[in-house]
């Protein structure tokens, strides 16, 4: 039987505004799918945040409680309402600009915390709603309206970036193979920390169209020929390395989460037990 | 009945902010106003409530409003420079009406200027604090007493009127350390207004399908009521909208709900929104406010020791201003008005937008210092 979306859309709200061929609707579906496997009520258990920009648009197509918040602002947002509502499962959703731009502070802040918020980064190497201006991923090298003469700017790799900053879960999928996406979004859904999952997509309008990608098959093409699952990844040499993104779950540990060691201070306040110390934490710097 | 407490205008003001109710806090640490966060990470959990210190100024208020979207009361404390760094969230406050206290604690400026000195040099920037239009609801604290119970009424503004409200103190305020009588607890419990809510179908449930001039009816999410927030224009349900007409039939409420219902009720609430002091038979009058109203009192009884008959006008809701009163004031004491403020006459532009003369004597001082009552009596004189 077809998967029904219709009970997870507001689907009044349909067509969406994302071009023809756009990546952002394979997420939005996948993202879906993964809410049903984790069983989650729509009505009483999830909070969606999104930001500015294409991915912006995500949170008022899933049918929750939604918050469309400020460019770059999410993690922080949703910082808010999870420590306020530990128990309400929180997706966020932000693109390359908006989450290492602009956002960029909140986002390793986020991860550093490890406060159980499910981070989807939709990475597709562009500013695409404002017409294509260089983001912290777009290859060096590439033509677009704010870099004339071609970008300069060196990229972040984005899960390294996350690890650094302390992400619990670490993971990166195209949007290529939905399937294949879906089951990582539930991992990192089902991992209680800040998981962090970066999804790689398309923007053959404002990213493709001027670097030899016009459409979206050649888009997506382009995708697949610079990811390789993180075991084989772990094969090449470093220099077959540089310019390949592995993909699949590239960490995944346990450490306390936020608002589950914020229990601990409440009962410390309320004099259920003493002080928070050094004790408490295997790691102690 | 009444409480006193020895404390300073900060560790007050987050005493009241909890005992109005609130719940959440989130900030970021800036002098002269770190004292309100300390407190609230001590007190909150207590109550069971949520403190966290963010990693700057704007994660600071955007925490403190996703929790009070989802209905918790929230509030957040900072000084000029964070008021500039959260501009924006106060915009999306303004346009998708999130209740919020953000305490301000003035300081020397513009930028980094006078960290660790008083200034009143943020009354404007409490009006207009971000782009675009709406209104903002600003109180003044002007007493150790009125860093409590003022904090208590922005809270239950913040609910009546959907929409952040802005708690200003001042350097010297939230540093004195004093005895504060302030009303019993039970007292302020009681006078706890939470926002309104929607109690029909979640299928007929529409939070911004209100009439011009009332609030957006925002009901606690988690609960059965889906809807959208956005800071984008948006229609009824919450959605994004360019439709010229609701655009501007939003504007037109959100800047109504505050400025059309005050001009209306003369007011936004039963409280006391000046103080006057010693005004019956005085033949001039000290327009003052915040910590500089401390030594207007006592330029008013040193004036009167010298056989002048002054008084004092202290605004506490500085915006929507008491316009009714101040255009009184200015038709009964045509050029025997004095105004004193800790900046360069930010209040006293709007005191002559009001009386539509701009024939007073101002003592404005912008170095850090306050104003000494010596100094007022003085002026004073020279205008006898």
């Amino acid at each position: 039987m077809a998967f029904n979306y219709d009970k997870y859309l507001r689907v009044n709200k349909m067509p969406t505004l994302w071009c023809w061929g756009c990546g952002d609707g394979v997420i939005l579906k996948a993202t879906i799918r993964a809410i049903e496997k984790m069983g989650w009520d729509m009505n009483t258990e999830v909070c969606v945040v999104s930001g500015i920009g294409c991915s912006g648009r995500f949170s008022s197509y899933i049918d929750c409680n939604t918050v469309h918040t400020t460019h770059g602002r999410t993690i922080a947002y949703a910082t808010g309402i999870k420590l306020a509502n530990p128990k309400i499962n929180v997706i966020v959703v932000a693109g390359d600009g908006d989450g290492l731009a602009i956002g960029g502070n909140h986002t390793i802040h986020g991860c550093r915390r490890n406060i159980d918020l499910n981070f989807i980064l939709i990475n597709n190497f562009i500013y695409g709603l404002t017409n294509s201006q260089i983001s912290p991923t777009t290859p060096r090298g590439m033509w677009c309206v704010s870099a004339q003469n071609g970008n300069i700017d060196p990229t972040f790799n984005v899960a390294n970036l996350a690890m650094g900053a302390g992400a619990t879960f670490v993971a990166r999928e195209s949007m290529i193979d939905s399937k294949k996406l879906e089951k990582i979004l539930v991992k990192g859904f089902e991992h209680k920390g800040f998981s962090f999952i970066e999804v790689l997509s398309n923007c053959h309008i404002n990213l493709g169209r001027k670097n030899k990608m016009a459409n979206a098959m050649e888009n997506l093409n382009w995708i697949d020929s610079i990811t390789v699952p993180k075991r084989k990844w772990d094969e090449l040499s470093e220099e077959e390395q540089m310019n390949k993104l592995a993909t699949g779950v590239l960490r995944e540990i346990k450490q306390p989460e936020y608002t589950d060691m914020y229990e601990e201070v409440i009962k410390a306040a309320q004099g259920k037990r003493g002080k928070i110390t050094q004790d408490d934490f295997a790691k102690k710097i | 009945m009444a409480r006193e407490e020895i404390s300073t205008g900060n560790e007050l003001c987050s005493m009241a902010a909890i005992d109005a109710g609130a719940r959440f806090f989130s900030g970021y640490p800036i002098t002269p106003s770190s004292e309100v966060m300390h407190v609230a990470s001590d007190l909150l959990p207590k109550v069971g409530g949520k403190f966290i210190q963010m990693e700057d100024e704007i994660a600071g208020i955007c925490a403190a409003l996703g929790a009070s979207m989802t209905g918790v009361k929230s509030y957040t404390a900072t000084s000029g420079p964070g008021i500039s760094l959260k501009a924006e969230q106060i915009g999306l406050g303004f346009i998708a009406e999130i209740p919020l206290v953000i305490v301000n604690v003035m300081r020397g400026g513009p930028s980094t200027g006078l960290p660790t000195r008083v200034s009143q040099a943020d009354i404007g920037q409490a009006q207009y604090p971000t782009h675009g239009d709406y209104a903002s609801i600003t109180l003044c604290a002007g007493s150790l007493t009125e860093c409590y119970t003022q904090t208590v009424r922005a809270f239950n503004l913040a609910e009546k009127y959907m929409t952040p409200v802005f708690i200003l103190l001042d350097e010297t305020i939230g540093h004195m350390h004093g005895k504060a009588v302030i009303p019993d607890l039970a007292e302020v419990e009681a006078s706890v207004v939470n926002r309104a809510t929607f109690s029909g179908s979640p299928t007929e449930y529409k939070p911004y399908d209100v009439p011009m001039n009332k609030p957006a009816v925002l009901n606690p999410m988690f609960k059965g009521y889906k809807y959208h927030i956005t800071g984008l224009h948006h229609g009824h349900e919450g959605f994004p909208t360019e439709d010229a007409t609701q655009c501007e039939f939003n504007i037109e409420r959100l800047v109504g709900k505050i400025n059309t219902v005050a001009a209306e009720n003369d007011g936004l609430d039963d409280q006391p929104d000046y103080e006057e002091y010693m005004m019956d038979d005085a033949e001039v009058c000290i327009i003052a406010y915040g910590s500089i109203g401390l030594g207007a009192y006592e330029a008013v009884n040193k004036l009167r020791e010298q056989g002048i008959k002054a008084g004092m006008f202290r605004p506490i809701l500085l915006w929507p201003s008491p316009a009714k009163k101040i255009a009184q004031i200015g038709a009964r004491f045509k050029d025997k008005i004095f105004i004193t403020e800790l900046n360069m006459g930010q209040y006293s532009k709007e005191i002559e937008r009001v009386i539509k003369r701009d024939d007073f004597t101002t003592l404005f001082k912008a170095n850090g210092r306050p104003i000494a009552p010596s100094e007022m009596v003085a002026k004073v004189k020279e205008m006898m």
